[in-house]
């Protein structure tokens, strides 16, 4: 298992290195810059801020210095903001898409496979049904509709719910929520078609046959080995839940990194483009790491390469 | 039982390590919050009951004062909050209530002095200036602002090293750009240094100031933010003064409370402004909140007193309806289409003059764009006063008034001047910046030019900095730009088209034209200053480098309750005299 573990780490950091060097060199390939405006720019004004940021030098020059920088911790000065480094930015956004990406996880993985394993055995019977159309109603509404919707009539007339903002519990409720829908749509019919195939199989008769009861068979071995599948892809899941929807917390004004992704393009913030990019990255290799090995621990008959079963 | 319970375990762990992880994040989010004096969940209760005074929680002082904090959006998050780094309205909303500057605007629009005792002193020359600045103004710290601190500012500003966007704004006066570029440009053999720039306190309360050429707009200037003055002895002390609530020292009526980023902006009265007694409410309560369907869902739920950042179809169906909580603030800005000289057949000017004519203004603003626009009749827009104080719009022609046929027969003049057919524009494309408005405008005059003038141009949408990209490279026939004004003297517009501005992206090249500028630049007279701006106005119509329109309005909403809010010509509105009754 060290091993294992010491290989992934290994090859994770090979990734990152790839992830930066690719994201740096496309970055710099696409037209436009931090500093251009609809207005007067005098060439003098535009020349000194590019000397500023550093983005007079060749290319292959500022990968270095970027490079130095990412090895002492440093992912630079944004280049919209005066105020706040990246390194600022990063680290006040990132808890609050966490908050809101881990409530949205927990509410997908609570009911999620619960919706699914209904589903599954009450198959073609009205709990399937209504299960399976909220399933595609879930997955099919785009997140801004659904957060438009929330803030509409469940904010708007509401005490506890405030529209939009940020501070305490009340305010990651109904972004959470908007954010869950999707992965427990998924999550749902996931488990649904992996309980079934699951139900097929001959283990299961032979737990019934043996006079288990059904609850003990569903809970003990059907759910157990149907969750597998969720387990793999929660890795992708979580990750993508962790770095915050750009979508749902623009319309709930959330001051979490989601809106990082796009805005910082749409500025040409090289920084916090890099910035975002590593961090992301970095979230997503080490969910990936962590899910990996919970699937070898749930699952004893998945062999790690290299390790004696 | 035994190893299936470890797996659990270990499932469960993960779990709990992941919540620690980030639970703890959660809690110093609303701890920053509640630090912070105001948390949304208490603004939220207390407003939607509706009722008395809402001061915010402050942990030292609650000030059951007469008043309570207006509450609104701001619908960007500021870059900087320091004069001399703000870049635009969402940091110049918030500068123009926490400073002042020499002089400033009252609520009729007019220049008055502000921190100056009186209008300057100008010589005859109109090369030098003396300002006076008051003696009983003083700083949130409770220094005195005085004239060193006006010197210290506007030195900064070009300051190589802090690399302001605005920069550019000081190089009317001497030496200045000398200073920022570190060359000699005015040509005398030396560079200015930061003690020869012509910007001098003289003593604590006397600022002269020597310009390169008479600009007639000076005094005006002086209320822009890049002109507003820092406390010297802070910002020397401390450069990251203004990152801070903390820290931030300001002379205007507000000051800086808290600053969350993305998230909240309070500013609360500042006791030392010389006018504070006339001020009724306590602080201004601002979000950041940047979708403004949300921001308008909030100040329709009763969450804000006033709302500048309003979704199009809003503004439309209240325009509709005539919704008197709506205004249509005057704005100095003109949006138009670049039509590129460089590209045959937009170097003749009966071309260029055809696309103007053909487009049906009216309709677009009231049909298509519906946001209570004003369909252009030429550059400048209105809200420029002339050297009699009356508006400039008034006294020039509309040139380009809607007229398909008379396009028509001087396109085809234009064309066969240039030996073409319309069959040249087929593959040309209009390029517009993602926006939904700026899609649906572009659709309509595509259309207008089809019908009205039997010519086929295609539509591109590209990524806002690709466009301005492109504009700068010439890559383009006909693109759309806008531009609003910094002062309020036509120059402000007309200088865009001096071949050697930064932002003629029409690459506009008339050698009559720029002499005239220049004359009118070197001028310290008004009655001549304005009688050469409106002949380089009508040189512009004539030769039409662009196709002008509409010219922008400011839409915003104010709650009945509220009252004293007004918006001078060139600001956001102002909100410090405004009075609320719950």
């Amino acid at each position: 298992m060290a091993k294992f573990i010491i290989r992934r780490v290994f090859l994770a950091i090979v990734t990152v290195w790839v992830i930066i060097t690719v994201t740096f060199f496309l970055m710099k390939a696409i037209p436009g810059d931090p500093f251009r405006k609809e207005g007067k720019m005098p060439a003098v004004v535009y020349e000194n801020l590019l000397a500023k940021y550093g983005l007079d030098k060749p290319v292959t020059e500022q990968y270095g210095i970027y490079l130095k920088n990412i090895l002492r911790g440093d992912l630079g000065a944004s280049m919209k903001s005066r105020v706040e480094t990246v390194n600022d930015m990063v680290s006040r956004g990132a808890p609050v898409s966490f908050q809101i990406g881990i409530q949205a996880f927990i509410i997908a993985i609570l009911f999620g496979p619960a919706l699914g394993a209904i589903a599954a055995l009450f198959q073609n019977r009205l709990p399937d049904y209504i299960s399976m159309i909220l399933a595609i109603i879930g997955i099919s509404v785009p997140s801004f509709i659904l957060a438009t919707l929330l803030i509409q009539y469940v904010a708007k007339g509401s005490e506890f719910f405030p529209i939009g903002g940020w501070g305490t519990f009340a305010h990651s409720v109904l972004p959470a929520v908007a954010l869950s829908v999707m992965p427990l749509a998924a999550t749902a019919r996931l488990m649904r078609s992996s309980m079934l195939e699951v139900l097929g199989q001959d283990y299961i008769k032979t737990a019934k046959s043996k006079g288990i009861s059904q609850f003990a068979v569903i809970m003990g071995h059907a759910v157990r080995n149907a969750i597998l599948p969720i387990v793999s892809q929660m890795g992708t899941t979580i990750s993508n839940l962790l770095v915050g929807s750009f979508v749902v917390e623009k319309i709930f004004g959330v001051p979490g990194i989601g809106r990082f992704f796009v805005d910082s393009v749409i500025n040409r913030d090289y920084t916090l483009i890099m910035g975002i990019t590593i961090f992301y990255a970095v979230v997503l290799i080490s969910m990936l790491l962590i899910v990996d090995i919970l699937y070898i621990l749930i699952d004893p008959r998945i062999k790690l390469t290299g390790e004696a079963a | 039982m035994k190893k299936s319970t470890m797996k659990w375990l270990t499932l469960v762990l993960a779990m709990i390590m992941l919540l620690a992880a980030c639970g703890g994040g959660g809690d110093d989010a609303t701890e920053a919050a509640t630090d912070a004096g105001q948390t949304e969940g208490d603004a939220t209760a207390t407003e939607t009951d509706d009722n008395e005074a809402d001061a915010p929680d402050d942990a030292a002082d609650a000030p059951a004062g007469e008043g309570r904090y207006l509450r609104s959006n701001n619908p960007s998050e500021p870059g900087s909050l320091d004069p001399a780094l703000a870049q635009g309205t969402h940091e110049s909303w918030i500068l123009q209530h926490s400073f002042e500057g020499l002089m400033t605007y009252d609520k009729d629009g007019n220049i008055v002095p502000g921190m100056a005792a009186d209008e300057p002193v100008i010589s005859d020359d109109g090369l030098t200036y003396t300002f006076t600045v008051r003696d009983d103004v003083k700083w949130s710290n409770g220094d005195p602002v005085t004239a060193h601190d006006f010197e210290f500012a506007w030195k900064r500003v070009a300051d190589p090293d802090l690399a302001a966007d605005y920069a550019y704004q000081v190089f009317y006066i001497e030496g200045m750009e000398e200073l920022f570029t570190g060359e000699d440009v005015n040509g005398d053999g030396t560079v200015a240094t930061v003690d020869d720039v012509g910007v001098k306190a003289l003593d604590d309360h006397t600022l002269e100031v020597k310009l390169v050429n008479p600009t007639g707009f000076f005094t005006e200037l002086t209320a822009f933010y890049t002109y507003f003055p820092v406390n010297k002895a802070v910002v020397e002390a401390n450069p990251e003064w203004a990152n801070n609530a903390d820290t931030y020292v300001s002379n205007g009526p507000f000051t800086l409370e808290s600053w969350e980023h993305n998230a909240k902006i309070l500013l609360k009265k500042n006791p030392e402004y010389y006018d504070a007694a006339q001020i009724t409410i306590e602080g201004i309560d601002l979000d950041v909140i940047d979708d403004d369907n949300t921001a308008y869902q909030k100040y329709d739920g009763g969450e804000y007193d006033m709302l500048v950042s309003i979704p199009p179809v809003v503004i439309g169906e209240m325009v509709d309806n005539q919704n008197p909580e709506l205004v249509l603030g005057p704005q100095a800005g003109t949006y138009y289409y670049n039509l590129n000289a460089e590209v045959s057949p937009f170097n003749n000017p009966k071309v260029r003059r055809a696309f103007a004519m053909a487009l049906d203004r009216e309709t677009i603003t009231q049909k298509i764009s519906k946001g209570g626009e004003i369909p252009a009749e030429g550059i400048v827009p209105f809200g420029f006063m002339d050297e009699n104080g009356e508006e400039y719009r008034n006294k020039m022609e509309n040139s380009i008034a809607f007229d398909a046929a008379g396009a028509k027969a001087l396109l085809e003049e234009g064309l066969a001047e240039e030996g073409v057919t319309v069959d040249v524009f087929n593959d040309m494309a209009l390029l517009y910046n993602t926006s939904e408005t700026h899609r649906l405008i572009a659709q309509a005059v595509q259309e207008m030019w089809r019908t009205n003038l039997g010519i086929n141009i295609g539509l591109e949408n590209v990524d806002f900095q690709v466009k301005l990209d492109r504009e700068k490279a010439g890559d383009y026939q006909i693109s759309r730009a806008g531009w609003i004004g910094d002062y309020a003297d036509p120059m402000t517009m007309l200088d865009l088209w001096h071949s050697e501005s930064s932002f003629n992206d029409a690459n506009y090249n008339n050698p009559e034209y720029d002499a005239l500028i220049d004359s009118i630049k070197a001028s310290p007279d008004q009655a001549f200053r304005f009688e050469k701006m409106r002949e380089a106005e009508n040189m512009l119509n004539e030769d039409m480098p662009v196709v002008p329109v509409y010219f922008y309005t400011l839409p915003y909403l104010v709650k009945p309750n509220v009252e004293g809010v007004y918006k001078t010509l060139l600001n956001f509105p102002t909100v410090t005299y405004a009075t609320i009754t719950d």
